[in-house]
């Protein structure tokens, strides 16, 4: 039997009328605007983004408002608003190694074509907090070093060429799996995997890749390299015959170059796992390229002993709108299901009472 | 679908580097340079502004088999000129109006006697606040690289 009970909506209405309240701050002062957010909680924007799995820097600006600054509410609403649109295809997959770099580090070479290039990190900062960032402090502008272009090939294409380092894997022509249109299955391959891991959770994949570099499945990683900046998207349009661009969106890659010390058929070489991010999101793709390269277990043959190997455990837990959904759902109202088990719960004390009695 | 004598003779890779200047003009801009353009206030819509998704794709390790990254909002729309040449717009973002225009500058591009006003008027301008962009850039991106240099320590 399923008895529905009425009588939330009043109560439902003016929570969300309070809610609403509550967002919007002190009335006092001026209501934040999208531009302020996207342009000074930048990479708030970019995480919503990436784990929203939509680029679109106004509508997660949107998101984090609306969600008065719960990203992963607001990576809720991003998803839920891709799901209106239709898709008209998918883009030629991105070059980075023609990206208009502002951001380049390599751990592996001190010297390498085009140099390292710092970028604005908070890598070297001393982590105190800046008192004058409580107003709004005159800025000195960016320095400059006008220069020409310079070429900036990719760390891992530079080992490539010694053949010490394994070469990306070639493309098959096979159709590109996609888990927003199928369920993901397992086991999963490795186009599935980075895309659930593109769009997983940061803190999740900070934590499994931190937990590789703790001893549970060790690869002794290197960042080969770290690039932020822009590419081009391109995509074929029938009507025309050919392909154009159609803008650029800001990505983070990541290179990660790891220990392996050969198997029967393959002689000792540096591995590699990869990452790559919507946005500036550093973090999250050395976490992605950590936690590729320790799925790659399987593959290279290398025990599968922690949860980071293990793609099913991985994959099905890093969505955190899938995670937050299951796990807040608890807290809706269960009644009818609670008192099923009350009363299950009181009918087998009364059997062990009355088992105790006849017993004595 | 008829097209222009022009669009023919072309080069599709002349277009396509316009095309691409279109992607990132701004709306005030392609609105302005359209004005007194008479054949744009004619363009009618074959297709109206439509906002969708793309799925952007990587590749791993960069350079490897293609996998889908995530998706990005697009913005397409086809015109029609009065005299029948069609124009294509396909940019990112959400902006209808901003499609539009773009489209209507495609579809004058490729006509002969238009081309020349699309070119100085929009995709010249276009092209200079990019190639401006990307130097301020460039330069201070560079202002951050690190040059190294060999500290001479002990007696050897």
């Amino acid at each position: 039997m399923y008895v529905a009970v009425k009588g939330g909506e009043r109560a439902i209405e003016n929570a969300h009328r309070l809610l609403a309240d509550e967002r919007r701050g002190d009335r006092t002062l001026p209501s934040i605007t999208l531009e302020q957010i996207a342009g000074q909680l930048s990479l708030a924007v970019d995480r919503v983004m990436a784990e929203g799995s939509l680029f679109d820097r106004d509508l997660a600006a949107l998101a984090v408002k609306q969600a008065r600054g719960d990203l992963i509410e607001a990576i809720f609403l991003i998803r839920a608003y891709r799901t209106t649109l239709p898709r008209f295809g998918a883009t030629h997959p991105i070059e980075t190694a023609a990206m208009r770099v502002r951001r380049r580090i390599s751990a592996t070479f001190k010297d390498l074509p085009g140099g390292q290039l710092l970028g604005p990190t908070f890598d070297y900062t001393h982590r105190l907090l800046d008192p004058d960032l409580a107003g709004d402090p005159d800025l000195p502008a960016p320095a400059l070093r006008p220069e020409l272009p310079t070429a900036m090939p990719r760390v891992t294409d530079l080992l490539g060429n010694e053949g010490l380092i394994e070469a990306d894997p070639a493309e098959t022509g096979e159709p590109v799996g996609d888990l927003t249109r199928e369920p993901l299955s397992f086991p999963a391959d490795r186009d599935l995997r980075l895309q659930g891991l593109a769009r997983g959770d940061e803190g999740y994949l900070l934590a499994l890749a931190y937990s590789t570099q703790r001893g549970y499945g060790r690869t002794h990683p290197f960042v080969g390299e770290i690039r932020m900046g822009e590419v081009e998207v391109e995509i074929d349009v029938p009507e025309l015959g050919f392909s154009v661009v159609i803008g650029r969106i800001t990505v983070t890659e990541c290179q990660m170059v790891n220990q392996f010390k050969g198997s029967a058929k393959a002689p000792p070489a540096f591995t590699r796992g990869y990452g790559l991010a919507f946005g500036h999101q550093e973090r999250k793709a050395m976490s992605m390229a950590l936690v590729d390269r320790s799925l790659r277990a399987g593959e290279l043959g290398e025990d599968r002993t922690a949860p980071a190997q293990d793609e099913e455990f991985v994959l099905s837990h890093c969505d955190n709108v899938q995670s937050t959904g299951f796990v807040e759902h608890l807290k809706l109202p269960h009644y009818v299901d609670f008192q099923a088990e009350l009363d299950l719960v009181r009918r087998m004390r009364t059997e062990v009472a009355e088992k105790r009695e006849a017993a004595e | 679908m008829l097209h222009s004598q022009t669009s023919e003779t072309s080069p599709p890779s002349d277009r396509r580097a316009a095309m691409a200047l279109l992607a990132q003009a701004p709306r005030t801009l392609m609105a302005a340079g359209l004005e007194g353009i008479e054949e744009a206030d004619g363009a009618s819509d074959v297709r109206a502004p439509e906002i969708g998704l793309v799925m952007v794709r990587g590749r791993m390790g960069g350079g490897g088999r293609p996998f889908n990254l995530g998706e990005a909002t697009v913005t397409r729309c086809t015109v029609r000129l009065p005299d029948g040449t069609i124009g294509v717009a396909h940019l990112l973002g959400r902006d209808r109006a901003r499609a539009r225009l773009a489209a209507i500058c495609d579809a004058l591009w490729q006509r002969v006697e238009t081309r020349e006003a699309i070119e100085a008027r929009v995709l010249a301008p276009v092209r200079e606040a990019r190639a401006a962009e990307d130097a301020t850039v460039r330069a201070e991106t560079a202002a951050t690289r690190v040059d190294f240099f060999t500290m001479v320590r002990g007696e050897d």
